[in-house]
């Protein structure tokens, strides 16, 4: 482990985002949006942060960016504790994190040419003079394949996939070495997903990028993750490497989405496991459930996992799972 | 019961222009569509290539004034919607084909509860000698939420639909479908902007509620994994003309067509093998349409005569029909 954390480029501990919506009879009511996440992204890899909407996968990467200012816990990027606000971090620390957001027309803005899109993060990252600019800017074009003739259109006069690209090109132009994907291909088709997913998987390969790759598609995570981590209802289920996680999952709730995946071949049917049926809907983040947030929809519950929350278990070396099914058995081998 | 000639929906070369400033988008261009009785149809392409379009020229919904059909016919059980007066097509509407539209939180109106929509649906599709008390909307709408499995259907009634989550109002959506006899459902991608486990959910019912009442179905979706799990037959569309149509288990073994080829193959696999390169380019602006095969463009076995005339539907083996001519030569 000790030699672990040496390669570790973020590591979040124990994190807690709650956003207080009002005032009950009982005290302020909060949205327990990330609930005590302990998670940690080597450097080079692509980690999968993979949850159903409402499971807090965004409000984590935006609690890395420093949009939102954590309740409590830490978050170290490279050593340093940027669990703070972005105005208070400093500007080396922001240059190193980098954002594309889910959809490119509204991360756009759509009354900018490309070009002053581009020039942001130059003019605020680099002391280059504006003449530099330019050259830069069609470097970085090039690289999401575009040509240098882009600078002069506007967002909303070219197509989605183009979009995202241009989203890519501006997180990639102050040199991070971070970047969060926070569903960047769900609202593309997938002609134009694969298109974007293999630039990408280039460019991290170039440039020596880490991603935390924020999705719902687990088969899209099965090809670009290295390790795939689960959410549910702001905290983590069970963290793999991809290919253990799709051989030999073990919490329910992994079981339960992997068997929900439309496939579009035999093998990939063969590969499944056997079908959970699901049934239910992710409760309400402000009333969490008693013990496991999951045993109200979990199909193998056990009374023990309505009363006590389970406790993190590395099943396997590299393999997480927070069940109390596979406590027991654990306290069984020894 | 394929074999049979028991044809619900026919729809032939039917061609579908919206009016613009400066000419015309040529939306469909030629689509071939034949659902038979009881038949699970999928409609699989990617966005703007036509699916809702032709659905919608089906129920005759279109933007009023703003489209124009200059060739085409749509037969439902041997009658041409397209000759249809404004009481026929009402009737069509109310009594023969539903629809579940895609965005569940749009398709509900916000003022008014589940049940009184509900209601409505049960109200207007009665024929004229049926009786519609209103104590026979209230069981029969309170009988529908229940075949959905929506918990405590009594009280759903009385709720309004921003109270629900989005997978219980498409629920609702789907029991206001099935609440009244139908021949046919058009469901337009309903579990797509619903979670994974959610929209397992959603299809299971639907397959479920199908089978039981020998309902048609057509499957708009542009997910060929749910195409295959969901459908006896499926149509891919490209910029508004099918380009291929077969069983699930033929297209997704032995494919012809280059788009649903390169199509499959941008689908990313949970056996993993990463992600082939997608398809190049984009979909042809439909003001001015490329002349001839309208894929040519992307195509990497373009060839003279792809630039002529469209290439039309060709059996190249029983039930699998391609619109190429790398088939045909």
């Amino acid at each position: 482990m000790e030699q672990a954390t040496n390669n570790e480029i973020l590591k979040i501990e124990k994190l807690k985002k709650y956003f207080h919506i009002g005032k009950g009879k009982k005290g302020p009511i909060y949205v327990h949006a990330v609930d005590g996440i302990t998670l940690n992204i080597k450097h080079g890899e692509t980690l999968g942060l993979v949850g159903e909407s409402g499971s807090g996968k965004s409000t984590i990467a935006y609690t890395v960016v420093g949009m939102y200012r954590p309740t409590s816990g830490q978050i170290m990027f490279k050593g340093k504790n940027i669990g703070i606000e972005a105005s208070k971090r400093s500007l080396s620390s922001k240059k190193e994190i980098q954002i594309v957001f889910q959809d490119p027309g509204s991360s756009l803005n759509p009354r900018q040419t490309i070009e002053q899109i581009l020039a942001l993060p130059f003019r605020i990252h680099t002391q280059m003079p504006k003449r530099q600019f330019r050259e830069k800017m069609v470097e970085l074009l090039e690289k999401v394949e575009l040509s240098p003739d882009y600078l002069y259109k506007s967002p909303p006069s070219i197509g989605g996939g183009e979009k995202q690209m241009v989203a890519i090109a501006r997180a990639m132009a102050p040199n991070p070495s971070l970047i969060i994907l926070d569903e960047p291909t769900s609202a593309l088709d997938v002609s134009v997903q694969a298109k974007i997913i293999n630039k990408l998987i280039d460019l991290q390969k170039e440039m020596n990028l880490t991603y935390l790759f924020i999705t719902h598609d687990l088969s899209l995570m099965r090809n670009v993750a290295n390790r795939i981590s689960i959410m549910y209802l702001g905290k983590i289920c069970e963290v793999a490497e991809s290919v253990t996680f799709f051989e030999k999952p073990l919490h329910p709730y992994t079981q339960m989405l992997i068997s929900s995946v439309p496939v579009i071949t035999e093998e990939e049917e063969n590969l499944k496991p056997q079908k959970v049926i699901s049934i239910g809907e992710i409760p309400s983040p402000v009333n969490i459930p008693t013990g496991c947030s999951f045993h109200l929809r979990c199909p193998y519950k056990i009374p023990i996992c309505s009363k006590v929350d389970p406790e993190m278990i590395e099943f396997s070396p590299g393999h997480i799972v927070r069940c109390h099914l596979f406590a027991k058995l654990e306290t069984k081998k020894e | 019961m394929k074999t049979e000639e028991n044809i619900l929906l026919n729809i032939k070369d039917l061609h579908v222009w919206y009016r613009v400033y400066g000419g015309y988008l040529k939306v469909l261009n030629g689509v071939h569509l034949m659902v038979r009785e009881g038949e699970r149809v999928g409609l699989v392409g990617e966005a703007g290539c036509g699916k809702t379009t032709t659905m919608k020229s089906i129920l005759q919904i279109l933007p009023p004034g703003d489209f124009h059909i200059p060739r085409g016919q749509i037969f439902y059980k041997g009658q041409d919607v397209l000759k249809m007066n404004f009481k026929e097509i009402q009737s069509l509407r109310s009594r023969e084909i539903a629809m579940i539209f895609q965005d569940p939180t749009t398709a509900l109106n916000p003022v008014f509860t589940i049940g009184s929509q509900i209601g409505a649906v049960i109200k207007y599709s009665a024929t004229f000698e049926e009786s519609v008390h209103k104590e026979k909307i209230k069981t029969q709408s309170i009988k529908a939420l229940k075949e959905v499995y929506l918990p405590d259907p009594e009280r759903m009634c009385i709720n309004y639909p921003f109270q629900l989550s989005g997978g219980m109002r498409q629920r609702v959506c789907i029991a206001m479908a099935i609440s009244s006899p139908r021949n046919l459902l058009i469901a337009d991608e309903p579990g797509t902007s619903l979670d994974v486990t959610i929209q397992d959910q959603i299809h299971r019912l639907l397959n479920e509620l199908v089978e039981k009442r020998n309902t048609a179905i057509i499957l708009i979706t542009h997910s060929l994994g749910v195409a295959r799990e969901m459908t006896d037959r499926i149509y891919v569309m490209y910029a508004g003309t099918i380009v291929e149509t077969t069983t699930p288990e033929v297209l997704f073994k032995n494919p012809v067509h280059p788009y649903t080829k390169g199509l499959l193959a941008s689908v990313p696999k949970i056996s993993g093998g990463g992600i082939a390169k997608g398809i190049p380019g984009k979909l042809p602006s439909y003001l001015n349409p490329p002349s001839g095969c309208r894929f040519r463009l992307r195509c990497e076995q373009e060839s003279p005569i792809c630039l002529e005339e469209p290439p039309q539907l060709f059996e190249i083996e029983k039930d699998h029909l391609v619109a190429c001519y790398l088939t045909q030569r």
